[in-house]
Formats: structure tokens, C-alpha cells, sequence
């Protein structure tokens, strides 16, 4: 698959990475190389077989819906670049 | 005891050494931190910690005086700076993590202190481990202590977990923790001549670890010798309900595993792994091991893996689908790196963009492309079938045999300014790691000889899931068989 321009800026604003333009067409060439070269997957027949998302041996364990933590918003804080009265802060989302 | 003939012992040597009084956890600690200050030049050590460091010493040696000591006491190693660690700035080579001082611990380091390790410092990688040279961190890069005899240019230790190894080889920690999502532990391991365990899927707790693609991430040890990496495992194992993928099952005692004795066990040679253009040298060291397991008493047998050549294609669909997912937490607004923005949107793009290294960029870009509207089922869902291919490849290999010997890597370390230009070369370091990775299975490299120019080479083991104890026991008797003595250009404490 060939990716032009246009092509980045949209995976680019999906993936919420701001690019110049400048940097639109060398990216375009890199990831169009990269995906041409992962196509060679095309050659294998997967008729019938089931995706693999895991090499977990087991399925999901259940446990008690007990409150296991919790009570440390300072800490879940601490490291947080704005914050004001124990929130997080970000720009103006409500007009 | 002085300083480099504490600092030239293994794990096991130290711990009888600790255990009989030989010397003290504070002196060897001691002698550790003023290495890690030796080998600033190589950039292995993102943050040092050496004043905790001396309190778990002085903590460890209060247990062995009492005679009350853990597994570990005393035991200095490094910490891949992937794995969260409580109050300690923990970065991922990223950034965008600018700042973070994790408020909870790892679970594996977690386990590491309370075996009574030391933590000497937190070591350099590739940015978010996605890299096979760790030349993509934002703290520059690391360098390989091993030199060309005939050329001084600085060489890389591989990746992503190369500061870690780097660190082992200098003989600036005593072992370390590594990370490994497709040779990432393995890889680096055989550029600076250590050996490094990648275990199976879960055998290891993945919590507290910064996720690159969490169905392939993997920790594991980094150490001088297999029995070490034996005695680090048991450590860093065990089922963890904070990781619903880690595995509830028994840690057995890996070093009572290393008998020596692999009479009758059947070695597969897989013959795709015959990688066109592979050096002649890497080719013929990977005979002379098959040849060191059958003069030990092990049959090697010719096998076949026929999904190999599409692994590395699989793994760079799968890898970056899951890390664009993971990564979409770095938005300046709970931790790290913030650029404001007049919108969220903004603030989001510009600190992404800000946050980010290029490979990470390409990484999350193709993870996004693959898993966008219209392209899932033709890219990610294909890459998910050929991985069932490759898990079944090898579970049908271990029918007919115990364990699989290849290579570690199609080339010895090279120099930080080779294989910058196309990305796609950079991958295929990763050509004989990444289908442990995708079926889950474990593997282990070891340093087996020196390539002509000089530079170490690693055997891999690859074994059952959860017979990391077979994995081990081969790789020992390839260790001893192997004899590798060599030591970097460049080491703390000298080379005397």
C-alpha cells in the first residue's frame, strides 16, 4: 500500500501526533515501504484459521468484586503537570 | 577482597561469597556503585541510585549477620529503566515521561527487594523499547563495551534492553532485569557477550512495566552465566493477580535443573533459519554447537519451522497495532511531558508530537493505519492468523523434539551510525528472536565465540512453554562446552 500525503496527516491526526508539512512526505515513503513490506503476508493461505490475539495459556481469572484499592489520589496526583483542587487540569473543552 | 575481583564474580560466586563472609554486601556495593561511576563513558545508566543501593546493602547485611538471609541478599543489579520503581524517576527512554516518579513499584522488582537484591540504578533503552540498538533514547545513546580490535568506531549493544546489557558485560552491575517483545533481552545479550533469558508468557508478571505490546512483552533476566539466570528467574517468576495474563502455575527451583546431563535430549535444527546472506561464521559456529550437544550426548535433528520467514512481518503489524493502544495514555494530562495547546486536541498533538522519537512516531502511526476503519481484517486480523501459523509451527516442532538451537542474531554489534538509514533493516536483527515472541515460548542466548572481527556471538535455546528448566539445562552444558572467557575492551576495575 502507497500512502500519499493526505493519507499521513489522517493516520497522523488519528494517532494525536501534530506533523509539519515538512515531515509529511518522508513519512509517507517510510511507512509506505513498511507496509508494502508486511504485505508479504498476503502469500500465506489462512483459510480457516482463528486469529491469535495471546499466548496466555489461560482465559481471564474472575476474583471477588471487592474494592481492592483506592483512597490515593495524592499519589495518583503527584505526577500530573496541572492540577487544581485534587483534579486533574486541561484546556477549556465546554464553550 | 579488591575492587575488580569482587567486580569479575558471578551472581552465584557472590552469594557463597556473602553467605561465608568473604566480604561484606556494603563493600560489594561499594565496589558496584564506584563502577557504575567508572562506566559513565558508556551511557548505560540512565539514573544511578547508588545512596539506596548502600542502605539495601546495609539492610542485607544486618539479615546475613543475623543469619535470616533471603535468596538474593546482598545481590547488586540494574534495573532496565522500563520497570516502574517507586519514588525513582522511571522514563522508558521516552520524553515524554519527563518528571515521572512512579508512586508503586514493579511487580518483578517488587520481588527482586523482597529476595533482597540491591538496586544499583535504572539503565538505558531504546525509546519505549521499540528498537534493536539502543540508539533511540531521548538520553542518547548507549555503547557497547566491546570494541572491533581494528577499529575504534563505538559499536551498539543492541536493544532495546542494551543499557542492561551493557551493564553486565562492563561489569557495572552484577546482573539485571531485561524486557524482551522481540529479541529485545536475547539480542543485546549476544552483541555484549551475557546471556539473557526471555521465559514464556507469563511465567513473569508484566504489572508495573511500561507497555510496548503487552501480547508479546516479556521480562526477564540478564546475566553473566546461565546458572544465573537461573537463580535471578526464580526470583523475578510467579503468578501475579495484578497481571490477569501471568500464569498460575508452581516456580520450580530453576537451578536444580542445570544436572549437566542431556543425554538423549533431541536438539531441532530448524533449517529455514538459514537465512540467506547469514555470515558463514555465525552459520559455522551454529554447527559447532549442534556438534558440542552431541558430543554431550543430545541428538540434533534436522526440523522445520516452514512460517519463519513471515514472522518478522507478523510481529511489525502486531507489535505496533498493540503500542499505538498502549500509548494513547501519554496526553500530557496525568503524568509526564505536557506542551499546552489552545485545545485539548492541540494540547494532545503538540505534546505527542513534542513527547515522541521518530521510531516511536513511525510505530504508533502504522499501529493506528492497521487497526483504522477498513483495514483491521486486511493487516492486524491476517497478522493475528499468521501467528497462529507460527505458534502452531512450533508446537508441532516440540512433538518430535525437546528443544530448538539457532543463532541469536544474523550479525555480531554493529556501529551506532550503521543501519540508521531504512527501518526495515534495523528489524532484521530481530529475524531468529521475534517467533518465540509471537508463539510465547522461552529462549535463552548464550555467548558461544567471538566472530572474526573480534565480537561476541550468541547460541539460542528455545524450549516448551514453561520448560524453561529444559532451556536452561542445555544451555549450560552449550556454556561450559563453549568456554567463553573473553573479556570487553573495556570493563571496570581494568581487564587484569
Amino acid at each position: 500500500m502507497a500512502l500519499d500525503k493526505a493519507a499521513v496527516a489522517h493516520i497522523a491526526a488519528l494517532a494525536r501526533i501534530r506533523l509539519t508539512e515538512a515531515e509529511l512526505e518522508p513519512l509517507a515513503d517510510e511507512l509506505s515501504h513498511i507496509l508494502t513490506w508486511v504485505e508479504q503476508l498476503n502469500e500465506v493461505d489462512t483459510s480457516g484459521v482463528a486469529p491469535m490475539a495471546s499466548a496466555a495459556v489461560t482465559s481471564l481469572p474472575m476474583r471477588n468484586d471487592d474494592v481492592t484499592d483506592g483512597g490515593c489520589r495524592q499519589d495518583i496526583l503527584s505526577n500530573a503537570p496541572r492540577t487544581a483542587r485534587g483534579f486533574f487540569v486541561v484546556p477549556k473543552v465546554v464553550e | 577482597m579488591s575492587d575488580s575481583s569482587l567486580l569479575a564474580l558471578t551472581l552465584a560466586e557472590a552469594r557463597d561469597g556473602l553467605a561465608r563472609k568473604f566480604f561484606s554486601a556494603h563493600e560489594l556495593t561499594l565496589a558496584y556503585n564506584e563502577a557504575v561511576t567508572e562506566i559513565e563513558p558508556l551511557n548505560a545508566y540512565i539514573t544511578p541510585t547508588p545512596e539506596p543501593a548502600l542502605e539495601m546493602a546495609d539492610a542485607a547485611d544486618q539479615r546475613l549477620a543475623r543469619g535470616e538471609a533471603l535468596p538474593l541478599d546482598g545481590i547488586p543489579i540494574a534495573v532496565k529503566d522500563l520497570y516502574c520503581t517507586k519514588g525513582v524517576l522511571t522514563t522508558a527512554a521516552s520524553h515524554i515521561l519527563d518528571g515521572f516518579h512512579p508512586p508503586y513499584e514493579s511487580t518483578v522488582t517488587d520481588r527482586l527487594w523482597q529476595s533482597g537484591a540491591v538496586m544499583l540504578g535504572k539503565t538505558n533503552l531504546d525509546e519505549f523499547a521499540m528498537g534493536s540498538s539502543s540508539t533511540t533514547s531521548y538520553y542518547g545513546p548507549t555503547e557497547n563495551p566491546w570494541r572491533r580490535p581494528d577499529d575504534n568506531r563505538p559499536l551498539v549493544p543492541g536493544g532495546s534492553s542494551g543499557g542492561s546489557a551493557a551493564a553486565v558485560a562492563a561489569r557495572a552491575a552484577l546482573a539485571a532485569t531485561g524486557t524482551d517483545t522481540g529479541g529485545s533481552i536475547r539480542q543485546p545479550a549476544s552483541f555484549c557477550g551475557i546471556v539473557g533469558l526471555k521465559p514464556t508468557y507469563g511465567r513473569c508478571s508484566r504489572w508495573g512495566v511500561v507497555a510496548y505490546a503487552s501480547s508479546l512483552d516479556h521480562p526477564g533476566p540478564m546475566t553473566r552465566t546461565v546458572r544465573d539466570a537461573a537463580i535471578l528467574l526464580r526470583a523475578m517468576a510467579g503468578n501475579d493477580p495484578r497481571d490477569s495474563t501471568s500464569a498460575p502455575v508452581p516456580v520450580p527451583d530453576f537451578e536444580a535443573a542445570l544436572t549437566g546431563d542431556i543425554r538423549g535430549v533431541r536438539v531441532g535444527i530448524p533449517k529455514e533459519y538459514r537465512a540467506d546472506g547469514m555470515p558463514s561464521e555465525i552459520e559455522g559456529l551454529w554447527r559447532q554447537g549442534a556438534e558440542w550437544l552431541r558430543s554431550a550426548g543430545a541428538q540434533p535433528v534436522e526440523i522445520s519451522l516452514p512460517m519463519t520467514k513471515y514472522a518478522l512481518q507478523a510481529y511489525y503489524i502486531i507489535a505496533p497495532a498493540e503500542a499505538s493502544s498502549n500509548l494513547a495514555r501519554y496526553d500530557g494530562v496525568r503524568f509526564g511531558l505536557r506542551v499546552e495547546g489552545n485545545s485539548l486536541d492541540e494540547m494532545y498533538e503538540l505534546t505527542r508530537a513534542a513527547g515522541f522519537g521518530a521510531e516511536v512516531c513511525r510505530r504508533v502511526m502504522i499501529g493506528t493505519y492497521v487497526l483504522s476503519a477498513g483495514y483491521y481484517d486486511a493487516y492486524y486480523l491476517k497478522a493475528q492468523r499468521v501467528r497462529a501459523l507460527i505458534a502452531r509451527d512450533f508446537a508441532a516442532a516440540f512433538e518430535s523434539v525437546d528443544c530448538l538451537l539457532t543463532p541469536t542474531a544474523p550479525s555480531a554489534a554493529f556501529a551506532i551510525d550503521e543501519n540508521t538509514e531504512d527501518p526495515i533493516a534495523m528489524y532484521l536483527n530481530d529475524l531468529f528472536t521475534v517467533p518465540a515472541n509471537l508463539a510465547g515460548v522461552p529462549a535463552i542466548s548464550v555467548p558461544a565465540g567471538l566472530s572474526a572481527g573480534g565480537l561476541p556471538l550468541g547460541l539460542q535455546i528455545t524450549g516448551r512453554a514453561f520448560d524453561e528448566e529444559t532451556v536452561l539445562r542445555v544451555a549450560a552444558v552449550l556454556e561450559s562446552a563453549a568456554q567463553f572467557r573473553h573479556v570487553p575492551s573495556f570493563v571496570a576495575g581494568g581487564r587484569a
